[in-house]
């Protein structure tokens, strides 16, 4: 078992999101969450990551048994959380080259395996960069600065391979990309999947799907999981839309 | 060791009436002379600014009126100041040393190795040819409405003089340092820096101005620099003060017909720090680049005073102010641009932006635009705010920790002026001083 999520809650400005949520991943598993807009899916990655605008007020994360809610959000990083953001940040100034450096160096010194030296941390890059087909120029340039919305994606990507997370929560990776952008980022992923690493990927679309296959795929409405089920639940909510299963929800509850 | 500072009210501008007499007194053209004496009639007249004052509103000055500041001894520890300027110097520069306001030819680069230019003492080209100086030597830097600039041009012992020739391109950076010694009792001097650039000539200029931490001291320097037509300036300011200094400086340039001048000022010392500054774009087609970074912490103010008039058609000028303030730090940035009638197509840029890294630093930041002609293009943008709390969850959701988030986003956003400096030896420095400055710098060391 890698991570437990019993009844969370979350709010934000008040205002709850999550009004209960339940899931256990597994390592090696692909679970898929699916959702209409303002269901809960980002805050649920953005609640597991550590952002310190979401109040968690029920419930409990386990990591590996560990209270993952306890840690800073760059110690969950370095236990192995990676959030591939969906509006990944600008940040002026600083190369992804050297950002990154630092970021793989913090999780290493973690983990107790000696750092990169920059040879060899740039053997890794090269070889990583191929994977997710990134612009090698993009190395130099400050993080996402004037990246087109694809590039953001990739180099999201290219961040997670780098880091070789455990658990990797991909949020709406496949929003603004086209179908080419969105094969080479699910080839990136799926080159990353192995029985060590378990992934989370939320999507409001069937399609990304189809390229990584998920091995569950749960609905999150209105702050809670309401179906879980296979690969076959996407096909069913891609031909029905959401409104077929919040109606179904709405009849159960008042039933 | 604050030096003495009297306890009763300010002084009154009378109280340097035995400077200036002094140096009304000394053996000189009778036209030095002159400026002399208007400039310290100004300095009378205008007394110590108050804070009552719009152009000091947030610089209070009574720190500075309130000492007795003794005119420099004119004996001083020759190792112990090569020792302070050594990692100072530039290397490959022609460099021209300054102690207390006065040259020292001692420390400074043989005058014979200086080719196309001539760069030497102010106080002996003018006792020897004051002829050669006059049209330019406190006739482009105005002290009319500025007390300290007055009181400078009354009192000053010497500076440099930079006299580039038409056509030639001076390769080493020429390099001035006004170090200031430590002494029992605060002691005040007042730095001349005149440069003068031939047509299509080309020249890198440095000036820094460095003393010792612990030590009260007023250093109120007036720099002109004037690019003739076609000229290309490139001219650098690095104020390093020590930690208890008074640094209130005047730096004016003038840009001829299609000339270039670039200036980048970087506050890093003093506890008060003021800079007027003065771009006067006068020739047709000229092109003026203002750059500074402060960095303040403590009780440190960084007061940046700009002035840059678009005089003829088709002027181009280019600002970016960017400051770092931590603990009770704090800054001014006052940027004027004057579009006169005549300067059409004129194109003014200015941006400010600051970095709080605490709650109880304080920003005043204030554009201010007059323009004059229909058909110019004019923009500015001011920001004060705290590192982006988005940027900062980003690195640390990576693994990256806090405080070395914080570090990375910091170093960035100052850095970008550090990597503008075309003085390879002089962007070492600010690198060096920037990661030293910044808390937690040492993790921004190993990334980098």
């Amino acid at each position: 078992m890698l991570l437990e999520i019993q009844n969370l809650h979350a709010a934000v400005d008040g205002n709850e999101i999550l009004h209960g949520v339940d899931l256990t991943l597994n390592s090696g598993e692909v679970h898929a969450i699916m959702g209409p807009n303002g269901s809960g899916k980002s805050t649920l990655a953005q609640v597991l990551a550590g952002k310190e605008d979401y109040a968690v007020t029920a419930g409990k994360v386990l990591l590996d048994g560990q209270d993952l809610l306890a840690m800073d959000p760059e110690i969950r990083a370095r236990e192995g959380l990676f959030l591939a953001f969906q509006y990944p940040v600008e940040i002026p100034g600083v190369s992804n080259t050297y950002f990154l450096r630092a970021a793989v160096n913090a999780v290493r010194k973690h983990r107790g395996e000696p750092e990169y030296d920059a040879m060899s941390f740039l053997r890794l890059v090269r070889e990583k960069v191929k994977l997710v087909g990134l612009d090698e120029s993009l190395l130099q340039r400050p993080v996402n600065e004037g990246f087109s919305g694809g590039e953001k994606k990739r180099n999201e990507i290219f961040h997670m391979a780098v880091l070789e997370p455990r658990l990797c929560v991909l949020d709406e990776t496949d929003s603004g990309l086209d179908i080419d952008a969105l094969r080479v980022v699910a080839d990136g992923v799926n080159s990353l999947r192995s029985p060590e690493r378990t992934f989370l990927v939320i999507t409001h679309y069937q399609r990304l799907l189809n390229y990584i296959v998920p091995d569950f795929v749960h609905v999150l409405i209105d702050g809670r999981i309401v179906r879980s089920g296979d690969k076959n639940l996407a096909l069913e909510l891609e031909e029905k839309g959401y409104a077929w299963l919040e109606e179904r929800v709405a009849t159960e509850a008042s039933a | 060791m604050s030096g003495t500072v009297t306890a009763e009210a300010a002084l009154t501008p009378s109280a340097y009436a035995s400077e200036l007499a002094a140096a009304l007194a000394a053996d000189q053209p009778a036209a030095l002379r002159n400026l002399r004496r208007r400039a310290g009639e100004r300095f009378a007249e205008l007394g110590f600014p108050s804070s009552r004052l719009e152009e000091w509103r947030f610089t209070n000055v009574a720190p500075v009126a309130r000492t007795r500041f003794a005119p420099a001894p004119a004996a001083y520890d020759r190792e112990q100041v090569a020792a302070a300027l050594a990692p100072l110097r530039l290397g490959d520069a022609h460099e021209l040393v300054f102690v207390d306001g006065r040259f020292a030819p001692e420390l400074s680069s043989d005058p014979a190795a200086l080719a196309g230019a001539t760069a030497g003492s102010i106080a002996v080209a003018a006792a020897a040819d004051f002829a050669a100086l006059a049209p330019h030597l406190g006739r482009h830097a105005s002290f009319v409405e500025r007390p300290f600039a007055a009181l400078s041009t009354a009192l000053f012992a010497d500076g440099a003089v930079i006299l580039v020739r038409r056509g030639a391109a001076i390769e080493r950076p020429i390099h001035v340092i006004f170090h200031t010694t430590a002494s029992s009792d605060p002691t005040a001097n007042f730095p001349r820096t005149l440069v003068v650039v031939g047509e299509t000539a080309q020249v890198t200029i440095v000036e820094t101005f460095c003393g010792p931490d612990g030590a009260r001291y007023l250093v109120a320097p007036v720099t002109e620099i004037v690019a003739g037509e076609s000229a290309s300036v490139d001219h650098y300011k690095l104020q390093r003060e020590g930690d208890q200094a008074f640094h209130l400086g005047l730096l004016h340039v003038e840009s001829g017909r299609a000339a270039n001048v670039a200036t980048q000022t970087f506050s890093l010392g003093a506890e008060i720090a003021r800079h007027d500054v003065e771009a006067a774009l006068v020739g047709d087609g000229s092109e003026t680049t203002l750059n500074g970074l402060y960095l303040v912490r403590g009780r440190q103010l960084a007061d940046f005073h700009m002035r840059v008039d678009h005089a003829a058609p088709h002027t181009t000028s280019h600002e970016l102010f960017k400051g770092v303030l931590d603990e009770r730090g704090r800054g001014v940035f006052n940027g004027r641009i004057h579009v006169h009638r005549q300067a059409q197509k004129t194109d003014a840029k200015q941006t400010s932006r600051n970095l709080l890294l605490s709650d109880q630093a304080l920003v005043n930041a204030n554009p201010q635009l007059e323009i004059f002609a229909d058909d110019v293009r004019c923009t500015h943008g001011s920001t004060v705010g705290q590192l982006d709390e988005l940027a900062v969850f980003y690195l640390r959701s990576r693994g990256i920790g806090l405080e070395a988030a914080r570090s990375l986003l910091t170093y960035a956003f100052a850095s970008d002026l550090v990597e503008r400096v075309r003085v390879p030896a002089v962007h070492a420095q600010l690198q060096e001083h920037l990661l030293a400055w910044i808390p937690q710098g040492e993790v921004v060391r190993e990334a980098i």
